[in-house]
């Protein structure tokens, strides 16, 4: 929403300045965008005479210039208008001037060989009028003393740019806007001055509003100016159309389009004598179609509202016109509408079709209901001044009658919202002055809220209207008191932050990416999970949800590989989508670790990366969240995107039915895929979801505090079993042996190769053995180092390696 | 008798001369072994008079102490010597790097997540959350903002289906309609979270955070929620002073609804918040509409109170000088190892929020 500080003093009578203006404005909550002057591109045309003018030697047509722009010299000027003679006051533009029309920016330019300095400009170049032959033509009379003052004076008035919520259409013209200033003390409110016109005879052509289920149109106000000369805008409005970066077009859309926006008054102009025979109202068949004056060919479906005659669809109701009826230079006879539309029905239509116009916006947040004469008057005036014309009276078709809300007000609600309190006398001003009739019962009041405000339904906006006209700034600061009805953090909370920061101190950068990702990427994580498509992405590549952290992470990784990293570890903590209803989706922490460990090491021997390493990471996460250990259980299925071979899943428990975690080499062929260049990929996957609440309370675990001062024992045992079989289950074999004595137990060999069986392997463990009761003698140990053997032996098929 | 006294000097003597370990066991041996002087000495002890006996027993045994220990303190010097110099030996380059350890990195969002979160933990606030697919009910309609709202364009919306039944959340303000369904007044929340437009340029991505506030109770105001704001903007820009600006705008679920600003100054091209004249917008909020509350079976009445929201991103970017927005999502290793915060730095009341 555009204007110039003067056009706002056409409605408030006001003696502030600009500033304070703008401040204000602020203040009631109509945000300013900006506060410029309109186009500082405006002020290099300048009004200009020209000299001398001599024949181009180089050119028949083009003439070169000596001319006055108020400065010690002339300058010269390489000109092809015919009119360019001597002692012509035109308007000069410089080099570096942007030239209206085109947004083309002069230089400096040899033109035939002869250097030019700037432009002498036509009222087309200008977008003053179409006119675009020869150059413009000042009145000496009234430029003669202006040479080298800018020549678009008005426009370096300040332009002031709101930004308007959509609760506010009221100030989508200027009046609404002068009218919030004025109630918050920044001015008086003018009465809008209306001369009265003559309204002779009956407009003749018949208008009807059909009744029509959901009909959009409940008054269509009009009348007919018969006689008129349309012609340019005289300057003051064609100033006012240009102050707001509009194109003045001829009067008639001129004055239509300033009523609008002074009044959020949209009105539309028909050419009177392309209307067949009579006007009607009506909805929309499927099929219709109509080209509107954006030059496209619209076709409608059921149910819009359209304004129709004889022929067929004129336009869209509130959203815009068609080109058969519209007003062109040679124009005689015109109706004008001026209508109201539902919101609902304009928003409905246009959406359907994808129109957006000046008129749809208006009407889409709620046009005043009782402006329709107020429009007509106004428009109908200006046009008879400027154009001539006899003017019809005003025929008003109306299915509703739009009268004044009314809402009880109690005053003390004011008090009970906002925390401070306001005199009753200022509140009823405040009111009035936005333009509620009030009548007082006690500490009710009754209000009539003005048609121009179709947000205000409510108490509570009747406290709004206060608070914002009085100011903000007369809230208290109250302390905030620091009661607690809950924990900060829940159980699953504190788990997300700790293992976030868990994860991060084992050397992994978090990042956060997308939720969505590349339906191509994330195919080859997404298991069996739904892909979830967005039905309108940003780009073709985020076209779905993601089922996988790894798809987003494995995209950047090979981002960061191309910038030259190597060794590389991240990870995410976030969302992962099961399918595409709220609540479907699983928190899910994925990391990824690629290159070597110890790379140009002085001190360590370099490798690669491989699964113990994440295997690692994963279960000392999990240590430090409080699982124990002791119960965790693994096994080798893990899922596709992982290395058959070398990836596996945690369990917390044996028993459990889901992993928790899942960890491994990526699978090659994805690496290969996505054209990942890397040495070695590993990943981890951790299931927030599934990490149920066993933990122990850090106070019952520390209360029972048992250890033993007995003497420990070590034993050594090397055990050559099948070369698929699983360490895990040599380990809780052993243990299980005596689970009272054997305190643990450590593999510190793995074995294949010379003197074991091509199918075997040997797995070398340390024992301790240590009793919590008493020393345990030579031959305690010697009876448990053979019941290790035995059940080992036994349970295991393993042969103890002598 | 004047034979051991010479003895004695002549060996202590000998003993404060360089010697190495064979030689102080040659003495050793010299002194008590089988045939040793001193041993010798003692033998001789059986054929004098009892008197006599006595007396040069007692110093034949001190003169023994005294070798001895002086035979065992030589030893000790020569044995720390030894090890000395051959600690001498084994001195390495201690300029040498040391072994790797890799420092992981916890990211911006979630370093100000936490701060967010210990700042409203001090007053009361405890944490929601809500999924990131909303329905069109719970994202908007429930929030006083029906189908035919214009403020629905305001949103770019991501759906997920053609009915646009289902989409990706807009605003973590559909948190408040699940916290007050699924509860009882009074409510004093925040709810961080992932939020989503389908926007994007220098200042906007397609996936933002934000984090929101509702505090509801029996007589909770705008003064209180003023008071809140400015506790927590003063508490995360870790400054005693803030200038802070209300100013009167419109969101379809809260009503008075308020945008703040903050002052600012730039200094040397960076942004000094507290300070200066220049004003910043950095988040919306108001009363809750009495519709809202209607909708989640809250009795306006009876109950009222504030709602805000926050951008997480936005006010990470101020207070730690991140110019762009989009750089927080593009997972760029440098910008991650720059901007990131070390794990142990864990935003805390009693620590305090950054070092």
């Amino acid at each position: 929403m555009k204007f110039t500080v003067d056009w706002l003093k056409d409605h408030l009578d006001t003696k502030k300045n600009d500033n304070e203006l703008i401040e204000k404005l602020t203040d009631v909550g109509l945000e300013v965008e900006s506060f410029d002057n309109l186009s500082s591109d405006l002020e290099s045309f300048k009004v200009a005479k020209i000299i001398n003018a001599e024949k181009h030697p180089n050119a028949d047509r083009l003439r070169i210039c000596d001319v006055d722009i108020g400065e010690k010299n002339t300058v010269k000027v390489v000109c092809g208008a015919p009119n360019a003679k001597k002692n012509l006051l035109t308007v000069y533009a410089g080099p570096g001037s942007i030239i209206p029309k085109n947004n083309m920016k002069l230089t400096v330019s040899k033109i035939r060989g002869v250097t030019s300095y700037g432009m002498l400009c036509s009222d087309s170049e200008l977008n003053l009028s179409q006119e675009s032959e020869g150059i413009t033509e000042l009145k000496s009379s009234h430029y003669s003393d202006k040479i080298g003052k800018n020549f678009f004076k008005n426009n370096t008035k300040k332009v002031v740019d709101l930004s308007i919520t959509p609760n506010r259409p009221d100030c989508l013209g200027v009046r609404g806007v002068a009218r919030d200033l004025a109630a918050a003390g920044a001015g008086k409110l003018k009465k809008i001055s209306l001369k009265d016109i003559k309204k002779n005879g009956s407009q003749k052509i018949k208008v009807s509003i059909t009744k029509d289920k959901n009909q959009g149109c409940t008054v269509f106000g009009s009348c007919l100016i018969e006689g008129v000369s349309n012609r340019e805008s005289p300057q003051w409005l064609k100033e006012k159309i240009v102050s707001l970066g509009q194109k003045p077009i001829s009067a008639i859309v001129d004055i239509t389009n300033y009523v609008m926006l002074d009044l959020n008054r949209p009105l539309h102009a028909y050419d009177a004598d392309k209307i067949d025979n009579e006007i009607i109202v009506r909805n929309s068949k499927k099929g219709e179609t109509f080209k509107a004056l954006d030059n496209k060919e619209y076709k409608l479906d059921d149910d819009m509202c359209v304004i129709s005659d004889n022929s067929g669809v004129l336009g869209l109701g509130g959203i815009i016109g068609g080109t058969r009826s519209g007003t062109e230079i040679n124009t005689k006879n015109i109706l004008l509408e001026s209508a109201y539309f539902l919101p609902r029905s304009i928003r409905k239509t246009s959406k359907l079709l994808n129109i957006d116009t000046d008129a749809k916006f208006r009407f889409e947040r709620g046009i005043d209901p009782q402006s329709i004469e107020i429009g007509l008057t106004k428009a109908a005036q200006l046009i008879s001044e400027i154009c001539g014309g006899k003017i019809s009276k005003f025929d008003i078709q109306k299915t509703a009658k739009h009268e004044k809300n009314k809402i009880k007000f109690n005053i003390s609600l004011f008090e009970k919202i906002t925390g401070f309190k306001v005199k009753d006398k200022e509140v009823i001003e405040i009111l009035t002055d936005l333009g509620f009739e009030i009548s007082r019962k006690k500490f009710e009041l009754d209000l009539k809220i003005p048609t121009w405000r179709p947000d205000i339904t409510q108490p509570i906006d009747i406290v709004e209207e206060i608070v914002r006209i009085k100011g903000y700034i007369n809230i208290e600061t109250l302390e905030p008191e620091k009661t607690r009805i809950k924990d900060t953090l829940n159980k699953q909370q504190k788990l997300f932050h700790f293992l976030q920061r868990s994860v991060a101190s084992k050397g992994y950068f978090e990042t956060v990416t997308w939720s969505f990702t590349d339906s191509k990427i994330n195919t080859l994580f997404k298991e069996n999970l739904k892909e979830i498509k967005i039905v309108n992405p940003i780009s073709s590549d985020l076209d779905v949800l993601r089922n996988s952290i790894f798809s987003n992470l494995s995209f950047y990784l090979k981002k960061n590989l191309d910038r030259g990293f190597k060794d590389i570890s991240l990870f995410e903590i976030g969302p992962i989508f099961k399918d595409r209803k709220p609540g479907q989706q699983l928190t899910v922490i994925g990391a990824i670790k690629s290159g070597k460990i110890s790379r140009l090491n002085w001190k360590e021997k370099e490798r690669l990366v491989d699964v113990f390493d994440v295997k690692k990471d994963v279960i000392q996460t999990l240590v430090e969240a409080g699982y124990d250990k002791q119960s965790f259980f693994i096994r080798d299925k893990s899922p596709s995107y992982y290395h058959p071979g070398k990836a596996g899943s945690v369990y917390l428990d044996k028993d459990d039915i889901e992993p928790v975690a899942y960890f491994g080499e990526i699978h090659p062929n994805i690496i290969k895929k996505l054209d990942i260049k890397t040495e070695g990929l590993v990943g981890f996957e951790i299931y927030l979801d599934h990490l149920k609440d066993n933990k122990i309370k850090l106070k019952d675990q520390k209360s029972n505090f048992e250890y033993s001062d007995y003497q420990k024992s070590e034993r050594d045992f090397a055990f050559v079993v099948d070369k698929n079989y699983k360490a895990q289950d040599l380990i809780e074999i052993i243990s299980s042996v005596d689970k009272n004595l054997i305190r643990s137990i450590k593999i510190f060999d793995v074995y294949e190769g010379e003197n074991i069986p091509n199918d075997k392997k040997s797995i070398a463990l340390n024992v301790t053995i240590q009793s919590s009761q008493k020393t345990l003698e030579e031959s305690d140990l010697e009876k448990i180092n053979k019941l290790i053997i035995s059940t080992v032996e036994s349970k295991s098929g393993a042969k103890i390696r002598s | 008798m004047s034979d051991i006294k010479k003895i004695k000097d002549e060996y202590l003597n000998k003993l404060d001369t360089d010697l190495n370990i064979e030689s102080v066991n040659q003495i050793k041996t010299e002194l008590f072994g089988k045939n040793g002087q001193i041993s010798n000495s003692f033998k001789t002890l059986g054929s004098l008079q009892t008197d006599e006996r006595k007396k040069f027993a007692s110093e034949l045994n001190s003169i023994k102490d005294e070798l001895q220990e002086k035979i065992n303190f030589k030893l000790h010097e020569i044995e720390i010597k030894e090890i000395n110099s051959k600690l001498e030996n084994e001195k390495v380059d201690v300029t040498l790097p040391e072994r790797e350890i890799n420092q992981g990195k916890i990211h911006p969002v979630s370093q100000v997540i936490d701060e967010i979160s210990s700042i409203f933990s001090e007053i009361g606030f405890s944490v929601e959350e809500g999924p990131d697919i909303e329905n069109e009910h719970y994202n908007f309609t429930a929030l006083n903002t029906p189908d035919n709202h214009p403020a629905r364009d305001m949103h770019d919306t991501f759906y997920l289906d053609d009915n646009k039944e289902l989409l990706l959340r807009t605003h973590t303000s559909p948190v408040q309609v699940r916290t007050m369904l699924n509860g009882k007044p009074p409510f004093k929340i925040i709810a961080p979270g992932r939020t989503y437009r389908s926007d994007s340029d220098q200042t906007h991505s397609p996936m933002f955070h934000q984090v929101e506030g509702l505090h509801i109770d029996k007589n909770i105001n705008m003064g209180h929620l003023k008071g809140c704001l400015n506790y927590f903007i003063k508490s995360f820009f870790e400054v005693d002073k803030i200038k802070m600006r209300f100013r009167p705008s419109h969101f379809p679920f809260t009503e008075p609804s308020a945008e703040v600003d903050i002052g600012y100054e730039l200094k040397d091209g960076k942004i000094v918040i507290g300070e200066g004249d220049k004003w910043l917008e950095i988040l919306g909020c108001g009363m809750v509409h009495p519709n809202v509350l209607k909708n989640v079976k809250v009795n306006p009445e009876e109950y009222q109170g504030y709602a805000f929201g926050i951008g997480i991103d936005r006010l990470g970017m101020l207070k730690y000088g991140i110019n762009d927005l989009r750089a927080f999502f593009e997972t760029d290793y440098r910008w991650l190892n720059h901007f990131g915060f070390d794990p142990l730095d864990v935003p805390s009341n009693y620590r305090g929020l950054s070092r």
